[in-house]
């Protein structure tokens, strides 16, 4: 099929971004594919409040509020992380919905989620957006090297996947008390942030990359910088240990490093990092010929994740099958708010995400959200998906004209019965509704 | 924004507590201003387009059961069947909770109203009703929000309140309005899943999980005894109507509440199976009387201080269409109601069937804003010059009725 490129630019606008609105989709059209690559080369960092504390604040909030163990302490910290958690909400959603380079927060959130901390774990709640902002966001065009490193070396990521914890059995910690090593961060780290389930490595490999991060961790309030990460050599489990084949000698906080910079050049990573993304932005099940050609590039760049985003526009499988995604309840939600160009108050948004089983940094496992229609399309999960948009649309302050909604957002992709249907709406907030929900809307 | 709205189902911007809780002592930043004699003025938008000769039914007219067909309404006397009103007009028999207030003298009929201009797009027809505009204009403010400038004088304190979700176009404007939603309406509305099964159809995803979401919520509902799916969905339909406006009632009748409301009923837009005595539409009116009743009743002695208006962005085809149903119009019928009103009439000229707006429609003889007028200065006392120029902006034409209120 020869999509038309006032059609692609709609394909352009709702794959690779939110939702367009006004008259980007003629802008688009003039070259939808270089649209996307523009904003992969030529990225717009969102301009955050001054108030949003940096993760260190936050860390060292928690670490005290656990010292002190007081009960009004501990509400005081509760409200706020809430506070912060609101605030933060409405941060990016505000960034998503403003930006002039939309593919580039796509790319923060697929990757947010790549590395994912959740909320699940209540201590992560305070920190998970800064987490983002300060290990995902500057790398995402970045080396997938530099993202790997800033992210597990994240106080959010040790704490979250118990790495904090981790003693080494022989180490001057561990020989003097009985406490041992925690796999968790290990194999996480080797199945899902890097190798991938069929990696092909061993529950051997496993415990030698818990040995190798022992020791990473947060620094503690006595500390210099409390609430940063920290090395704690007397937690290190001392020794050469041997990794996928590879012996790292005794090097300290320098042994993880070296082993993650391995991890990150393994074709293993390469391929399984190619299908995330081709599953994200092509099709829940890829063609594997898009998948190889997107790992084929992660090899031939080092990990060049510009170079490998772009890769996937570059695919005639991204474009040719459109509308075939579902989106996931926190891209509809984004993607309704670009639309019509309004953030609700941080409650709602929270309220209908919780609702919708995605609200942000919540993911049930470091696995993060999954990211295939068969997961989130249920009856239950249509009729919220309904009842949210017509709720956003009784929100919006002065409904816009849903005919020239659907055509700004839905342009040559709109279909006569979903336009006639919203033609026939009874009212403005009704024909918006209608239009958030068509299937239009609700896939890319 | 008049208000912070948090959820749908929580109290918004003023409102703090559980649903039932029309304390206005304990609401913050609740201050509302004094108006003349402590007048109340509700005003209901009945969206979708009410068909107006289904609610007050021409009987009398010689062309009407010829012109209505299937769907014209029988002469007053069955059982279930219409009420008279006079000789010649009829009051449909799903109406028949507002009839004590007709008889009462409480109640009257503008029939043949309309709004002033001609459009059959709901959306742009529903923003002059609510701008008081006779042609579109940009950006506008709502024509009540501007009475109530007019009212408060230089007192900031609010005196409009916004019954439902988001405050409405008619109340937006310079004077800040309160808003309360109630707890617990949160069902899709049944016209809205209505049309997306119709092209959800299409998606192999979406269609079977919406149909199994629509039978799940079905059984659900007949558990629970309620019956909100088949009724036209919760939302602002039918049975949530009465919630509202017993709500709205609470509040209004409150010593230092608010004293001008405006809520919303949907549910009008019958294109398909109209239904006559009984059926879709009459489902609708059912709601729609039974909320006005609750509105009255909830408002106690201040209801003889208050008058309701509920009008609609236009009228219907007088004929059926190819699916029972009917399209749109132009002139349908406005509700005057209350303890104000020196009701027990059908007010307006009657057209006739004879001669129709564009050979298909109810032609126009009052514009609707010769009601509103009419309310503003004999119930609130603002002068005809101010309502020509300021509320209704170039409308010097179109005269307050006389006599329509006790005033």
């Amino acid at each position: 099929m020869v999509a038309s490129a006032a059609f692609e630019a709609v394909v352009a606008a709702t794959r690779f971004g939110y939702a367009a609105r006004g008259d980007e989709l003629s802008a688009i059209a003039a070259d939808p594919r270089g649209w996307v690559t523009r904003q992969i080369d030529q990225p717009v960092r969102p301009t955050f409040p001054a108030d949003l504390p940096p993760s260190q604040r936050m860390v060292a909030a928690l670490l005290q509020m656990r010292r002190d163990k007081q009960q009004a302490d501990r509400k005081a910290f509760n409200d706020q992380v809430r506070d912060v958690y609101f605030a933060e909400l409405t941060a990016r959603t505000n960034a998503a919905v403003s930006s002039p380079t939309p593919v580039i927060e796509r790319l923060v959130h697929f990757w947010s989620n790549h590395f994912t901390v959740s909320g699940f774990r209540p201590f992560v709640r305070g920190f998970a957006f800064a987490f983002e902002r300060e290990a995902i966001r500057p790398h995402v065009t970045g080396r997938f090297v530099d993202m790997l490193l800033a992210a597990e070396r994240h106080p959010a990521m040790l704490l979250y996947l118990d790495n904090a914890l981790s003693i080494g059995p022989d180490s001057i910690v561990g020989q003097r008390r009985d406490k041992g090593i925690n796999e968790n961060f290990g194999r996480e780290m080797l199945e899902l942030h890097t190798l991938g389930v069929d990696g092909g490595y061993t529950q051997a490999d496993v415990i030698a990359l818990a040995r190798i991060l022992t020791g990473w961790s947060v620094a503690r309030l006595n500390d210099a910088e409390p609430g940063t990460f920290k090395f704690y050599p007397q937690i290190h489990e001392p020794g050469p240990k041997q990794l996928l084949g590879k012996v790292y000698a005794e090097a300290g906080e320098q042994e993880g490093i070296a082993a993650l910079r391995d991890l990150a050049n393994h074709p293993a990573t390469a391929h399984h990092i190619a299908f995330k993304l081709a599953q994200h932005f092509i099709a829940d099940t890829p063609p594997r010929a898009a998948v190889d050609e997107i790992a084929k590039v992660f090899r031939n760049t080092g990990g060049n994740l510009a170079a490998v985003s772009k890769a996937v526009v570059a695919l005639e499988a991204a474009w040719s099958k459109p509308f075939g995604k579902m989106r996931r309840p926190g891209d509809m939600v984004t993607a309704a708010c670009r639309a019509a160009n309004f953030t609700p108050p941080a409650p709602f948004l929270a309220g209908g995400l919780r609702t919708l089983n995605q609200l942000p940094f919540y993911a049930p496992s470091p696995a993060g959200w999954p990211d295939d229609a068969a997961s989130w399309v249920s009856p239950e999960a249509v009729l919220h998906r309904a009842e949210w948009c017509e709720t956003f649309a009784n929100r919006l302050p002065g409904p816009p004209d849903p005919i020239m909604l659907a055509s700004a957002t839905l342009g040559e992709a709109l279909p006569a019965d979903t336009l006639e249907a919203i033609q026939r709406a009874p009212s403005r907030r009704a024909g918006v509704a209608l239009l958030l929900a068509a299937p239009e809307f609700q896939r890319r | 924004m008049a208000c912070c709205p948090s959820s749908r189902r929580q109290f918004l911007g003023l409102v703090a507590g559980g649903a039932g809780v029309f304390t206005l002592a304990s609401l913050p930043g609740a201050v509302f201003a004094a108006v003349p004699g402590d007048r109340r003025f509700v005003v209901v938008l009945l969206r979708g387009a009410l068909d107006g000769m289904a609610a007050v039914a021409p009987i009398g007219d010689p062309l009407y059961q010829e012109k209505r067909g299937a769907i014209a309404l029988k002469p007053p006397g069955g059982p279930g069947g219409t009420i008279a009103l006079d000789r010649f007009f009829a009051l449909h028999p799903a109406l028949g909770a507002i009839e004590p207030y007709y008889r009462n003298g409480a109640l009257l009929f503008v029939h043949a109203a309309g709004n002033g201009y001609h459009t059959r797009s709901h959306f742009d027809a529903q923003d002059l009703m609510e701008t008081g505009l006779t042609v579109k204009q940009g950006e506008s403010d709502g024509w009540l929000n501007r009475a109530i400038v007019l009212l408060q004088g230089g007192d900031k304190a609010r005196l409009g309140l916004a019954v439902g979700g988001a405050v409405p176009l008619i109340l937006r404007g310079k004077a800040q309005v309160a808003s309360w939603e109630p707890q617990g309406v949160g069902a899709i509305d049944n016209d809205l899943i209505a049309a997306l099964g119709r092209i959800y159809a299409r998606d192999p995803l979406l269609g079977p999980a919406l149909a199994e979401g629509i039978k799940a919520q079905a059984f659900s509902s007949s558990v629970l005894g309620d019956d909100t799916m088949a009724k036209g969905g919760m939302g602002f339909g039918p049975k949530a109507f009465a919630a509202l406006a017993d709500a709205a009632g609470k509040l209004l009748a409150a010593p230092r509440g608010p004293r001008i409301a405006a809520l919303d009923m949907g549910g009008w837009d019958t294109h398909v199976n109209q239904g006559a005595e009984t059926g879709r539409l009459a489902q609708n009116m059912e709601g729609f009387a039974a909320g006005l009743d609750a509105l009255a009743k909830a408002m106690g002695p201040a209801w003889h201080q208050t008058v309701v208006v509920a009008v609609t962005e236009f009228g219907r085809t007088v004929a059926v269409n190819g699916n029972n149903g009917t399209d749109h119009g132009t002139a349908s019928v406005v509700f005057v109601m209350g303890g104000g009103v020196k009701g027990g009439r059908v007010a307006g000229d009657w057209p006739g069937l004879a001669q129709l707006q564009d050979n298909r429609d109810l032609r126009m003889t009052t514009d609707a804003r010769a009601v509103m007028k009419t309310v503003l200065r004999d119930h609130f006392g603002l002068a005809r010059n101010t309502l020509d120029t300021k509320v209704f902006p170039d409308t010097a034409g179109i005269k307050p009725f006389d006599g329509l209120l006790r005033a």
